[in-house]
């Protein structure tokens, strides 16, 4: 997921981020626009021969689309018994697309490149007194600490199943949250340290 | 605490963005499987209501607009390993949008209140704002009326009664837990790393 760049040197590699994340935003509204089950099969086909293109291999693109699968069935599933076979063909080719697309463009660009290109585009906001370079911290201390607060979720899993209190949600919810504070106040200290607070 | 919006210590920033990866954590398959793997449940209205209890209003709307700013630049941290800018523009995208003024509106209902206060701010902002703009937006995207979006809202009710009541008692249980939860800065004495695993 966040920080699984693949590095390549594909025309998709050397794109700049602003156009990838344009060309992305560009697709996704398209994607969303279309309604017959024969296009989205198209543009299906297309985001394969992207990946192709790219060269990340059938293993980095199945990585991506995995973590939706069983949404997709679930998905397919009750608009198959709702809506028409069509209808479900569509809707779910359209989630699985859109997350092929955003995925293709995370696996060939470095999230410090995607964070300089969002640095650019928020740049404006410095006119409302938003700091720009705090703005681009913020957002990358976010996308870092996914992993960070992810790995603490499967300890605090861990404990709950050793403790045999593995249906408490509150066994969960507590020691997470106590233990993402936690990493959050250190991360605030050491950035202190490194004298960003001196605004 | 700092009541001004704009006026953010590292401390702030560090917690608002930790806040943030806690919300898709919640949503990852595999990091939180309550019923097991079969049926999709998404817990990040759950953090979304524990963001607005423990950040306050400010903060907890921030780390909101740096999960869509994510989502948006296409990180599929949404549940079921969504994003991009098309999750902007689905049905369901009021709802999405709803949990800015809604972890604001649960913050400010909460501030420090007990467990009772706690529970009511999670039902207002965390069910009340969010259903209240995500009703409208899948009426008007899927061309259904007003009352049959409701209808169709009604299933997810009883789930988000249950988070509610779960976010005040785990907001509940970490202020006993780590008290310095109130004001960002300062530290508890006891900030032995992995402490908090037992």
């Amino acid at each position: 997921m966040t920080g699984a760049y693949i590095p390549g040197d594909s025309v998709l590699h050397r794109l700049p981020a602003g156009a990838k994340l344009a060309g992305l935003l560009a697709c996704c509204t398209v994607v969303v626009l279309l309604s017959s089950p024969w296009a989205l099969a198209g543009a299906a086909a297309v985001v394969a021969a992207l990946y192709a293109v790219s060269g990340v291999g059938a293993a980095a693109a199945w990585a991506q689309v995995r973590p939706v699968r069983w949404f997709a069935l679930a998905l397919f599933a009750m608009q198959f018994l709702l809506a028409t076979p069509a209808q479900a063909v569509a809707t779910t080719l359209r989630v699985v697309v859109a997350v092929a697309l955003a995925g293709l463009v995370t696996v060939t660009t470095r999230t410090s490149a995607v964070m300089a290109c969002l640095e650019r585009v928020l740049s404006p906001l410095r006119l409302a007194g938003v700091d720009p370079v705090r703005l681009s911290l913020l957002l990358s201390l976010a996308v870092r600490s996914v992993p960070v607060v992810s790995g603490l979720a499967t300890r605090v899993r861990e404990a709950q199943r050793a403790r045999g209190v593995e249906w408490s949600v509150r066994a969960f919810g507590v020691p997470l949250v106590v233990g993402a504070l936690r990493h959050a106040d250190t991360l605030g200290e050491a950035l202190a340290a490194r004298g960003f607070d001196d605004e | 605490m700092s009541s001004k919006p704009f006026t953010l210590g590292t401390g702030d920033l560090a917690r608002v963005a930790v806040f943030t990866a806690l919300i898709a954590v919640l949503g990852l398959p595999g990091a939180l499987n309550v019923f097991g793997n079969a049926v999709p449940i998404t817990l990040q209205t759950f953090g979304v209501m524990l963001a607005g209890l423990i950040l306050g209003p400010w903060r907890a709307a921030l780390a909101i607009l740096v999960l869509y700013v994510l989502v948006a630049a296409g990180l599929p941290l949404l549940a079921g390993g969504r994003g991009g800018l098309g999750v902007f523009f689905g049905p369901s995208a009021g709802f999405l949008l709803g949990w800015l003024p809604g972890a604001w509106v649960v913050g400010w209902l909460a501030g420090r209140g007990g467990f009772v206060r706690l529970l009511a701010a999670c039902l207002v902002g965390g069910i009340g704002v969010i259903y209240g703009l995500g009703i409208p937006v899948q009426a008007a995207v899927t061309g259904a009326g007003l009352g049959k979006a409701a209808l169709l809202s009604l299933a997810f009710i009883p789930g988000d009664v249950a988070k509610a009541v779960l976010a005040a008692l785990v907001a509940g249980g970490v202020r006993r837990a780590y008290p310095a939860v109130a004001p960002a800065a300062p530290q508890a004495e006891d900030s032995r790393p992995g402490a908090a695993q037992r």
